[in-house]
């Protein structure tokens, strides 16, 4: 992987000139790459990771993973069915998996109740959705390589040969 | 008087008070730390845990667990297709520090006179005085920080038995290609001085592949090598480094070992012999991270207005303040008052320090940029 992207994927603020540096490279060839993948889409977005435990007035929010067991289509296979799926705004995330189900469906709502009412008015109601089975989510650990606990304080002693 | 001569005139005085004074401060950012910022590869952790969970708490031989032995011969024969015996030419030892110390012991008889090019890191000089050696410091802040065969030969005379490399260097991030290496040795082995290569930092070079000095032409039976597991593995704390070299100096070095410490904790060993199996991926992800700071730092302290050359190994940079008209320490103090800047001057690595700070890029990128605004602030007021 490019070195830019490495260090994007990591901090997504890095600026082009920082970058240019980190890298020994000229700031318009950067900024340039930068470009490139964003067009290209190999740069989608860039956001924040925030650890929601922390904010006390945000709108409490529920997430569930949701098996979904799915009869495919002819010529179609899961394609069809799987963009039907994934379109909801509900729908944050959706994976074809191996296994003994098909897709894995990550969903978002305000509350319990707004995602078994989308499971059961939305999802399971699909044509080609054989069964579902729904998991709510009670503690996040970790999320997308970030490890939610308040930084430990540097235990380094500041000042070594 | 209790304490020894040699003990108490050693280490001088000012640069203690200086660094109690940031150990003493609140909310400094510190860029003079010897270590890296990263913790060790759970991988490597998770290998000291299970191997207490199993009930491994004893003794290993003197000479350390057999399988680190032998992953360090691997690792030597992989890297640089250097072979070492595991049974007669390795010994495991707590860091390089104690390997050196222990070297320096089976060597040197009283009044035997050590070579160490300066700046250097600050155990070499004492240790060579507690073993009864005379250290012998060659100035190389004249030739780019590097020593010379000229710089060699000045100071070689028949008292002379051994000479102290560090490469990549602390404090200067200075490191040799092969070819100045060879020069170098030509020098010791025309004269029979042995070589103490303390090569810990080495698989943290950036410009060039690292050459271990006992691989060049007949260096190998004149060289100790040195290297451990604290740099580039991110393992400080747990205090295991390594020794090789010919076989009756190991089995000296050993026995002043098995008089002193006996044997280096199990649980760093386990931890160890797993980094050599496992860590190799997390030490090359390491390096590029330390490489892009490297680049960003050294850009940064030349826009500055601080003249430093591009380091090649280790995490540091060794940036030049001279144009501010003050000393490394006043420097240094005035730095930590002002800006809450913490920076180790270069005169705390000997006398031909002066005129120099370490930098020490083994910080977050956050921590680097922040500062360096200090620092920007810090010398706009003098400008």
């Amino acid at each position: 992987m490019d070195e830019i992207l490495e260090i994007l994927e990591k901090d997504g603020r890095a600026t082009v000139e920082e970058i240019a540096k980190m890298t020994h490279r000229k700031p318009l060839e950067v900024k340039n790459a930068i470009k490139r993948y964003e067009k290209d889409g190999a740069i989608l977005k860039y956001k924040a990771v925030i650890n929601k435990d922390l904010i006390k007035d945000s709108d409490s929010e529920v997430r569930a993973l949701i098996e979904v067991n799915i009869i495919p289509q002819k010529d179609l296979g899961f394609e069809k069915i799987a963009q039907r799926i994934y379109s909801f705004p509900e729908v944050t995330s959706c994976y074809l998996i191996s296994g003994t189900y098909d897709l894995l469906v990550v969903v978002e709502g305000k509350n319990l109740h707004t995602v078994s009412n989308f499971v059961a008015e939305k999802l399971s109601c699909l044509e080609n959705v054989r069964g579902t089975a729904t998991h709510f989510l009670l503690k996040k650990y970790k999320e997308d390589g970030v490890i939610l606990k308040q930084k430990p304080e540097n235990q380094r002693i500041a000042i070594s040969y | 008087m209790k304490i020894s001569k040699v003990v108490e005139n050693m280490q001088p005085s000012g640069i203690r008070a200086f660094f109690d004074l940031v150990l003493g401060m609140k909310e400094v950012i510190s860029l003079g730390v010897g270590e890296p910022d990263f913790v060790t590869p759970w991988q490597i952790r998770e290998a000291g845990i299970y191997s207490l969970e199993q009930g491994f708490t004893s003794y290993t031989s003197n000479k350390g667990l057999y399988k680190l032995r032998l992953g360090i011969q691997r690792y030597l024969k992989n890297k640089y297709n250097l072979e070492y015996c595991p049974d007669e030419e390795t010994l495991i030892t707590a860091g390089v520090s104690e390997g050196l110390d222990l070297a320096l012991r089976a060597i040197i008889n009283p009044g035997d006179k050590v070579l160490i090019p300066q700046p250097s890191y600050v155990s070499y000089g004492p240790v060579t005085e507690l073993a009864g050696g005379i250290p012998v410091y060659l100035d190389t802040s004249k030739d780019g920080f590097k020593i010379t065969p000229k710089l060699l030969e000045k100071h070689i005379d028949k008292k002379v038995k051994a000479v102290i490399l560090n490469y990549p260097t602390n404090p200067t991030g200075v490191s040799y290609r092969r070819k100045e290496l060879e020069e170098i040795n030509k020098v010791l082995l025309k004269h029979k001085i042995l070589c103490l290569s303390d090569e810990v930092y080495g698989d943290l070079t950036y410009d060039f592949t690292h050459v271990a000095f006992p691989t060049l032409p007949k260096a190998k039976e004149n060289t100790i090598y040195f290297n451990g597991f604290s740099k580039a593995y991110a393992m400080t704390g747990w205090r295991v480094g390594f020794v090789c070299g010919p076989k009756e100096i190991i089995a000296a070095m050993t026995k002043i070992h098995q008089y002193t410490i006996m044997c280096v904790s199990i649980t760093s060993q386990m931890a160890a012999a797993e980094a050599l199996v496992s860590g190799g991926k997390y030490v090359q992800q390491m390096k590029r991270e330390y490489n892009r700071r490297r680049q960003f730092i050294t850009g940064e302290l030349s826009a500055l207005g601080l003249k430093c050359m591009l380091p090649q190994g280790a995490f540091y940079v060794f940036p030049c303040i001279k144009s501010t008209g003050l000393s490394s320490m006043e420097f240094s103090r005035k730095l930590l008052d002002e800006q809450k800047v913490a920076v180790v001057p270069g005169t705390a690595f000997g006398p031909s320090g002066e005129g120099y700070i370490r930098i020490s890029y083994a910080s977050s990128m956050d921590n680097l940029k922040e500062a360096l605004n200090r620092m920007r602030k810090f010398l706009e007021k003098r400008a």
